[in-house]
């Protein structure tokens, strides 16, 4: 809410000294806060004085122009006395006029410095100023001439023009509704700062009586418009001009100058706070009807926009239908014009949730709407018709008629029973009884009894409703400075849970493993799915969608972090980060259509069944972990020769997260976007699947702008840190010799070497302490389509040396048992 | 090989005259001396103790020598075949000494050579800030809670007391889903975990909830569809607005510095009341002559967050007695706090991933 503050201290006196800044902190600190305070000659500083034009001669030039070389007496404010020399195009003005003088050192908005200068023959010192050139709006019809009383030539001519009037901007929370107007920060005012007194209400004022002879109006839904009040100006001059000090405050409160008649229910409103609707009443036709919108019927509003209306919608009709959506916006039908001479002024109290909805389904924001749907002071409908009336007879010449409509009777808040110790209570600090209710009574509540207070709140506060609405109320005037610092003491804590520990673990085990940390957005579209090369029946392609995405090309809540992983990818490697690995852990999205997530009462805790039946129809949204490498793994220098990423370092990667978990992988293969076919692991812990790494697609490579064989992992993280190992039992181990056997085995190239190491394994026993595969070898010497792995095998029992056969033995047993199953035969 | 020459007369033997013994002792210790590695010593060793070394040959004949003379002579060439062999030692110890050294020398590198051959890594500077905060308030006793971020209409707005036609709903531009009837939202909040904790466990309830949130705000230098907010929730019995401030001041105070106190400013938030803004003295300069400093733009203090004490409508919804527990609730941007306590003026690099804007801050913040 922007506010002139002279408008302010109209209504309510401060102590004579109170600065601008005094007075703005004390509302800050009640709750308005100050976001800006302007005024509209901020950006003018120098000699700005009435000047008396004493001679003007009209020289034509050369280009056609006329310019008027004059003398403009400026007082003593040019130092000399001496009439001061200036050259003006204008022509809207004559000797003996007080005009707006510029003189040399004076700057103007924009950083326009104004100097002696020769111009058209003469020396021109200074300017005369129009409108505009002053920053006060587009009117450049001619210079400024200011009324014969403005004052003395030489005379500061800011005052004169409003242009040190300051506008105070507060931000104003929403239940705060009040405060969109002078009258409600007046009153903050009045209770804030001390030393205020004599509010005077805007909204106070002998209405004359309701009778019989208004605009004839029934109300079907007094629950949606409780009050209606509606009054007729008639004889008005549709040409009369609104007065500058109208338009001043309007603008000044952001609102843009219409009409007289328009600018005037506008100037009520951010006085009052209460938004009036004036209807060109010469186009009303018959008894007005507020009623709910029927389906199918349709407005077309006055921004020209035609609405079909919702049966929540709350309509003004008259004979020929709906002429307007009630406190939200009129009909383009009865709108008054530039030629409307009758106006019908309506002020309507209305139900603040019903104006609420209706400017959401219609997505209208209107500064009435903003009002009506926060909640307005429901007992100065009358007030304010009767101050719109009294202006638009005062500035447009026209005529209050006599009938006076009011339907319906402002409906009055309920006693609240507060507890007179509640704000001491809630706020930590020694509030008294005597206190609480003091301040109560100054935001305007009735208080009575002690003890257990009966308060009743002032009409325009109609979001105090429950006791500790009332404790926040005294606890701010009391002061959230005054609040004192105590920690509480929590009992003992259980500190993170494992779960939190072991993502924690994670985080830097990739961080040691070389791996760069990155946050995306979850959000996904079709085509980077396709860009993974997703397959039509893949179950990633089930996602979320957002109603109201920012972009429709991101649509979607993701269901894998591939598509962020590989974007970030790509942009490091558009900045020329060759070598990239990074990692990000996040939840994926994952539906499971399990229907609506009910909307619970909240008068009471849900069972344990309703809580658990929405958390049961929200998606499934496990945490992953997704990674992406490209360019070197190590790179290349003095040391030796760099080594590019591989697959096996999407699957490392993995491995080496759930060994920080005392976990051990499995991997086969497995053919699945966006990995090539024949270089993706399926990753498993004990049979379960967690994820999938490997080296990713030639063309997903290029679809993200990453290099041939880059690579990629994405494994369900709560399945791995389901699974972490806990209590490990301590290790024993034998401190006899160690036997060792080396084997070469010959095997299709097609037999995964997982499969050989299981048989060999199980095949050597309970001596085998550990196997190596340390080398993979294919070529002539095993034969096309063949491959040999060659294991180093160590042997060691718990309770004695082995001999030498027993080694053997066991590596007999290893050999034959991959015979068996892998059809592997021992290389010569 | 020879065994003692017990055919020749010996009479006929030359006897080993003391000055020769001597003289061979002298030779062999100064060859000894004179070996300048390893190598020649080996070769002193063999000319001086070997078999065929004037010694040994001597030693030899000792037998030959008749009886009255052996002791003698014995004593004198045993005497400088010990000399010789400790020489021998002793010069052995020096230039295996000496050996080492150089070898030492010429294995000398440029330690000065890069070594950076691996990649380094890092977590993300959120990350950090998120686990920094929740440790601060671990330390205190609390503990840290969890809830999704595609949540409940129910979770994030109703039971916060935000219901259908509040005003404050569209305070915070809302990502919806599809279907609509679903009434599912992206939490524009971490407050719904606020209500999950208080429907989960019992008070006494110390609780932070660092977390992901969404807004339906254009991507750009100050906002972003996606920031993280941290959540701190305490319901215990006796708890009023001065543990919300003791506590915020000490969080203040860990974060950004000793005596950094925070100001509370009447605000309206529905699931609190009152409710207040938390502003946090600027750390840079602490409101002493704020007129020339950036971080806080010469207010002196920095906006930090919301809190206020919870509404009892919110207990009511979530289970919790009014009439026995009271408690305050507060939140923060995690992002916004990074932003200031780390002087970063565009949030962008924290969600576009280039792997040069973490690094920078490796594993601690």
């Amino acid at each position: 809410m922007k506010a002139p503050l002279s408008w302010i201290l109209e209504h309510v006196d401060v102590p004579a000294g109170t600065t601008t800044e005094h007075l703005t902190d004390r509302l800050t600190l009640t709750g308005l806060k100050l976001e800006a305070v302007e005024s509209p000659g901020r950006e003018i500083t120098g000699p700005l004085v009435i000047g008396r034009v004493l001679t003007m001669e009209p020289e034509p030039q050369k280009n056609g122009k006329t310019i008027n070389w004059c003398t403009v007496d400026v007082g003593d404010a040019n130092g000399t006395g001496e009439p001061q020399g200036i050259v003006c195009g204008a022509h809207n003005f004559a000797p003996g006029d007080l005009v707006v003088t510029v003189l040399p050192g004076g700057v103007l908005p924009g950083g326009f410095e104004i100097g002696a200068r020769k111009t058209y023959g003469h020396m021109s010192a200074g300017m005369i100023c129009s409108a505009r050139e002053l920053g006060l709006g587009d009117d450049h019809d001619g210079i400024i001439v200011l009324p014969a009383d403005a004052g003395e030539p030489g005379q500061d001519v800011r005052p004169v023009l409003g242009l040190d009037e300051e506008t105070i901007e507060l931000e104003i929370n929403p239940d705060r509704a009040y405060a969109l107007s002078i009258r409600g920060i007046a009153r903050e005012v009045l209770v804030s700062v001390e030393g205020a007194s004599g509010f005077r209400d805007p909204a106070v004022r002998d209405t004359p009586a309701a009778n019989a002879d208004g605009h004839p109006v029934t109300v079907e839904d007094p629950e949606g418009c409780p009050v209606f009040v509606a009054r007729t100006v008639t004889g008005f001059d549709p040409t009369a001009k609104t007065p500058d000090h109208v338009v001043q405050r309007i603008t000044a409160a952001g609102m843009r100058p219409i009409s007289l008649a328009v600018d005037i229910t506008n100037y009520v409103m951010l006085e009052t706070g209460r938004p009036i609707h004036g209807y060109d009443a010469d186009t009303v036709s018959g008894p007005i009807v507020v009623r709910r919108a029927r389906d199918g019927e349709t407005l077309t509003t006055l921004d020209g926009t035609t609405r079909e209306l919702d049966p929540a919608d709350l309509v003004v009709t008259d004979d020929s239908g709906i002429i307007g959506l009630g406190g939200v916006m009129g009909g383009e039908t009865t709108e008054m014009s530039a030629t409307t001479t009758s106006i019908l002024v309506e002020a309507a109290h209305w139900d603040a949730a019903s104006m609420y909805r209706t400017g959401r389904r219609h997505k209208i924001t209107s500064e009435a709407g903003k009002r009506n749907e926060r909640g307005v002071d429901p007992t100065i409908c009358e007030a304010a018709a009767d101050r719109v009336v009294e202006l638009l007879v005062e500035h447009g010449g026209g005529r209050a008629e006599p009938g006076v409509t009011v339907v319906g009777t402002p409906p009055t808040a309920p006693v609240v029973e507060v507890p007179g110790d509640l704000a001491a209570r809630v706020s930590g600090m020694p509030i008294t009884e005597e206190q609480a209710v003091a301040c109560l009574r100054a935001v305007g509540c009735e208080v009575s009894g002690s003890g257990t207070l009966s308060v009743t709140p002032p009409p325009w506060r109609p979001d105090l409703t429950d006791a500790q609405d009332f404790s926040e109320e005294v606890v701010r005037l009391v002061g959230y400075d005054r609040v004192p610092s105590v920690l509480p003491t929590p009992p003992s804590g259980r500190g993170l849970t494992r779960a939190q520990q072991l993502r924690r673990r994670i985080g830097r085990t990739l961080a040691g493993e070389g791996f760069v940390e990155v946050v995306s957005f979850p959000f996904v579209g079709i085509s980077d799915l396709d860009a993974l090369g997703l397959a039509d029946d893949d179950p990633r392609r089930d996602l979320l969608q957002l109603s109201n995405p920012l972009s429709n090309e991101a649509g979607f809540m993701t269901s894998t972090l591939l598509p962020g992983l590989l974007r970030a990818a790509g942009r490091n490697i558009g900045h020329g980060n060759a070598d990239v690995a990074i990692f990000e852990t996040g939840t994926v999205t994952l539906p499971r259509h399990a229907g609506p997530a009910a909307i619970l009462p909240v008068d009471r805790r849900p069972t344990d069944d309703e809580f658990a039946a929405l958390d049961a129809a929200l998606p499934a949204q496990p945490l992953h972990l997704g990674l992406v490498a490209a360019g070197d793994a190590v790179s290349g220098g003095w040391w030796g020769d760099a080594r590019p990423v591989s697959w096996a370092d999407a699957v490392e990667a993995v491995r080496s997260v759930a060994a920080a978990l005392g976990l051990e992988v499995a991997a086969s293969a497995a053919e699945l976007a966006p990995w090539h076919p024949g270089r993706c692991a399926e990753l498993t812990v004990d049979g379960e699947v967690v994820g999938h790494a490997g080296e990713l697609h030639p063309t997903v490579c290029q679809a993200f702008g990453l290099p041939k064989r880059s690579v990629a992992a994405e494994v369900d993280l709560d399945v791995l840190i389901g699974r972490a190992v806990h209590l490990r039992a301590a290790p024993t181990f034998s401190t006899y010799p160690v036997a060792k056997e080396d084997v070469a085995l010959v095997v299709d190239a097609s037999v995964p070497a997982a499969d050989v190491e299981a048989a060999l394994r199980e095949g050597a026993g309970e001596l085998l302490e550990s196997i190596r595969l340390f080398d993979v070898y294919t070529g002539d010497q095993v034969g096309e389509g063949r491959k040999s792995l060659a294991y180093a095998l160590r042997l060691r029992a718990f309770d004695r040396t082995l001999k030498e056969g027993e080694a053997a033995a066991a590596r007999d047993a290893a050999v034959a048992l991959a015979a068996e199953r892998t059809g592997a035969v021992q290389r010569a | 090989m020879s065994g003692p020459n017990t055919d020749y007369d010996p009479v006929e033997v030359t006897p080993l005259k003391a000055d020769q013994v001597e003289a061979m002792r002298e030779a062999a210790l100064a060859a000894i001396a004179a070996a300048p590695d390893l190598d020649a010593l080996k070769q002193v060793r063999l000319d001086h103790t070997g078999d065929r070394s004037p010694l040994a040959l001597a030693n030899r004949e000792i037998g030959a020598l008749p009886p009255q003379a052996r002791k003698e002579a014995g004593q004198r060439v045993g005497q400088a075949r010990g000399a010789v062999n400790q020489a021998l030692a002793a010069r052995q110890t020096v230039l295996e000494a000496e050996h080492e050294e150089r070898m030492l020398v010429e294995e000398t590198v440029d330690v000065s050579l890069p070594t950076t051959r691996r990649r380094r890594g890092s977590r993300h500077p959120i990350t950090l800030q998120s686990e920094l905060i929740a440790d601060l308030f671990v330390a205190m006793g609390y503990e840290v809670s969890e809830g999704p971020v595609v949540e409940a209409e129910w979770l994030n707005f109703d039971a916060l007391n935000l219901g259908p036609d509040h005003p404050a709903r569209t305070m915070q531009d809302t990502f919806w889903t599809e279907p609509a009837e679903d009434h599912v939202v992206l939490r524009t909040q971490t407050s719904p975990v606020q209500a999950r904790t208080m429907l989960t466990r019992k008070p006494p309830i110390y609780v932070v909830c660092p977390g992901r949130v969404f807004r339906t705000d254009e991507y750009d230098a100050t906002h972003s569809p996606m920031f993280h907010q941290v959540e701190g929730l305490v319901v215990d019995e006796g708890i009023t607005m001065a543990h919300l401030k003791g506590t915020l001041d000490h969080f203040a105070s860990q974060l950004f510095g000793d005596g950094i106190t925070t100001r509370f400013r009447p605000s309206y938030f529905p699931f609190t009341e009152p409710s207040a803004e938390v502003d946090v003295l600027c750390f840079v300069c602490r409101n002493v002559d704020p007129s020339t400093c950036r971080t806080c733009r010469g207010e002196g203090w920095i906006e930090w967050g919301g809190c206020g004490v919870v509404n009892p409508r919110v207990l009511v919804a979530c289970g919790v007695d009014p009439e026995v527990y009271s408690g305050f609730a507060f939140g923060m941007g995690i992002d916004r706090s990074f932003m200031f306590r780390h002087d970063l003026e565009d949030l962008r690099p924290l969600f576009e991933g280039d792997v040069r804007f973490s690094s920078a801050f490796g594993s601690e913040i």
